[in-house]
């Protein structure tokens, strides 16, 4: 069974590696790089809404954050667009925890609805923000540096810092998931005064999971932003992300590990794919109902997601194999449930 | 010698309800002290008060002479004074393992638990071996949502084990467990006070409490009516009012008299 695991983990890093040589339509490596960016902010999203249970929907304030910090860093600093731009992702991530942190204080002190409607004010406060600050460059957003890459080659580089981000997103996620930390986060998430009445400092461990949470996001807005060359307010703090990362994880398995980046994969290869192949046509909303039908069908049939509904019928069927071995062997000893 | 544990004066109102009322009670180094009176007399948000999850809005609580009044339930777990809950409260999608390892970091720094792996090998024993003590070590690897309700206490006073308190506030430990259990937690109770815990138990089965405890309060209407030994309590008139309802006589004389 770890074999088994380990050896599906390998399968997917070695195929997402060689992605790029195969697939070499440009605007098929476009979705794949908008794919991995969502993949890695939902993993993120996961690893402190899925594990503590405070669902946020704000996140696009730090999104929009990482974003609007690569943009104008880029410009002030004047950079030549190109490969050194990719330096400013990670001051995109840096500047997305530095919100997070007042976000976090205000918002983490309430729980359950109180604190998903707290976040949504929250984000919607950072996009008026933008829309109406001048250095922001108001509804019209701002232009970064050209990068003079040619087509057959445009997504490469972004498709590989993606990659990495996603892949730094993931062993964060486990390693938080294996950690004093990760333990106190779950404990919380279970019931949180009984976890603050067994010593766990909660306000400061709720605290610092949200911020982390803001740095792998605020490097997805700025590697989003510096592959679009241009940014607006309502397309970076958009409250169509703040969602679509929470669904994706619900949709995956929300607080498991591989439950934001099925939900990821899946969801927006799917949306990406769909709005360029219709976009178009009178089919042009087409992938809307089918989006809907899919999510009616996951929620109906797996509340839990995907992940999670798979993984109790593994255990179910485990648990049958070994009730029917052990009636085999006619020594059912009773009592011990 | 001054008492280990000690609440004096606690008063709290919530609204216009005045659970608490000038309540003290002290709680004697290495005893086992019963905490009882009927149902709304305030046990549990003594409770609360004395482990730091409802502020009192008069008195003092001390614990091993130090002043822990206002201090967060983390503070006062990690200073040694451990609870559980009279509905019980577990991690009910951890295993039951982890529900062990989420009480024993004690004073511990929260950014340490950033640079740590969940358990070290000394805490995953120490919890072992308090699930074997409460006799639910097999199923370490359970999640506890599928324990039955008295699994879940022993779980509980498990964990609360683990962390090594020196007091031990026990919310109806034998609420709604079989008799057999009842009579498992009672001894497994007194084999701890013999190692040196102190506990203080709230309960309703009077049986449990008069055979267990050296010392019994009585709490009636916010107020601690009368502390005494089990056999004192049994006898004293007050108890019997608190319990069969002297308010309620008063109120029917009144009756009988308007009408």
């Amino acid at each position: 069974m770890l074999r088994l695991k380990s050896g599906l983990w390998l399968l997917g890093f070695v195929v997402f590696a060689l992605l790029p040589l195969v697939v070499t339509n440009p605007a098929y490596r476009n979705i794949a790089v908008v794919t991995l960016i969502f993949m890695a902010c939902a993993t993120s999203w996961n690893m402190f809404s899925g594990y503590s249970g405070y669902v946020a929907l704000g996140s696009a304030a730090f999104y929009g954050t990482g974003a609007y910090t690569m943009a104008l860093m880029a410009n002030h600093l004047h950079l030549q667009g190109g490969a050194s731009m990719f330096w400013l992702v990670p001051a995109g991530g840096l500047a997305a925890m530095l919100v997070a942190v007042p976000v976090g204080a205000i918002a983490l002190r309430v729980r359950r609805h109180t604190f998903v409607v707290i976040t949504i004010a929250i984000f919607f406060v950072f996009q008026l923000t933008a829309i109406n600050l001048s250095f922001t460059g108001g509804t019209g957003g701002l232009s970064l540096p050209y990068v003079p890459w040619g087509a057959s080659y445009f997504e490469v580089p972004f498709y590989y810092v993606a990659f990495a981000i996603l892949i730094f997103a993931t062993v964060l996620s486990v390693l938080v998931r294996r950690s004093r930390f990760g333990l106190q986060l779950l404990a919380i998430r279970d019931d949180e005064d009984r976890a603050l009445g067994l010593g766990v400092k909660v306000f400061p461990v709720k605290l610092t999971g949200f911020v982390m949470s803001a740095f792998v996001i605020g490097m997805g807005g700025a590697l989003y932003a510096m592959l679009q060359g241009q940014i607006y307010p309502q397309f970076v703090f958009d409250p169509i992300f703040d969602i679509t990362i929470a669904l994706m994880a619900f949709f995956g398995g929300f607080g498991t590990l591989l439950g934001p980046l099925l939900g990821g994969l899946v969801l927006e290869s799917m949306q990406q794919y769909f709005t360029v192949t219709f976009s178009s046509g009178s089919l042009g909303s087409l992938y809307l109902i089918v989006f809907g039908a899919l999510f009616l069908v996951v929620i109906l049939f797996m509340p839990q997601g995907i992940v999670t509904a798979v993984r109790d019928w593994w255990v179910k069927r485990a648990a049958r194999a070994a009730r029917d071995s052990a009636a085999s062997d006619a020594a059912l000893a009773g009592g011990s449930h | 010698m001054s008492p280990l544990l000690s609440a004096q004066g606690i008063s709290r109102a919530f609204g216009g309800v005045q659970a608490l009322n000038v309540c003290s009670l002290n709680v004697e180094k290495g005893s086992i002290a019963g905490l009882i009176g009927p149902n709304g007399s305030g046990k549990t948000t003594l409770f609360n008060v004395i482990t730091g999850y409802v502020k009192p809005d008069a008195g003092t609580v001390t614990f091993d002479g130090q002043d822990i009044t206002n201090a967060r339930p983390d503070k006062v777990f990690a200073l040694g004074v451990g609870r559980t809950f009279q509905l019980t409260r577990i991690f009910a999608r951890m295993s039951v393992v982890e529900n062990m390892l989420v009480a024993t970091q004690h004073d511990e720094s929260w950014i340490y638990g950033l640079t740590r792996s969940k358990s070290s090998k000394s805490e995953l024993d120490a919890a072992m071996e308090w699930l074997d003590f409460v006799g639910i070590a097999r199923l370490a690897s359970l999640e506890a949502g599928s324990l039955s309700y008295g699994q879940r206490k022993l779980l509980e006073l498990a964990y609360v084990l683990v962390a090594d308190p020196d007091v031990i506030l026990l919310d109806e430990p034998a609420g709604g467990v079989n008799l057999t259990l009842i009579n498992e937690i009672s001894e497994k109770i007194r084999t701890l006070n013999k190692s040196g815990k102190t506990f203080l138990i709230v309960e309703h089965n009077m049986e449990f409490v008069m055979n267990l405890c050296d010392t019994v309060t009585v709490m009636h209407q916010g107020s601690n009516l009368v502390t005494g030994l089990p056999a004192e309590i049994r006898s004293n008139p007050l108890v019997l009012d608190a319990y069969l309802g002297g308010g309620d006589e008063d109120e029917e004389s009144q009756e009988a008299a308007h009408g």
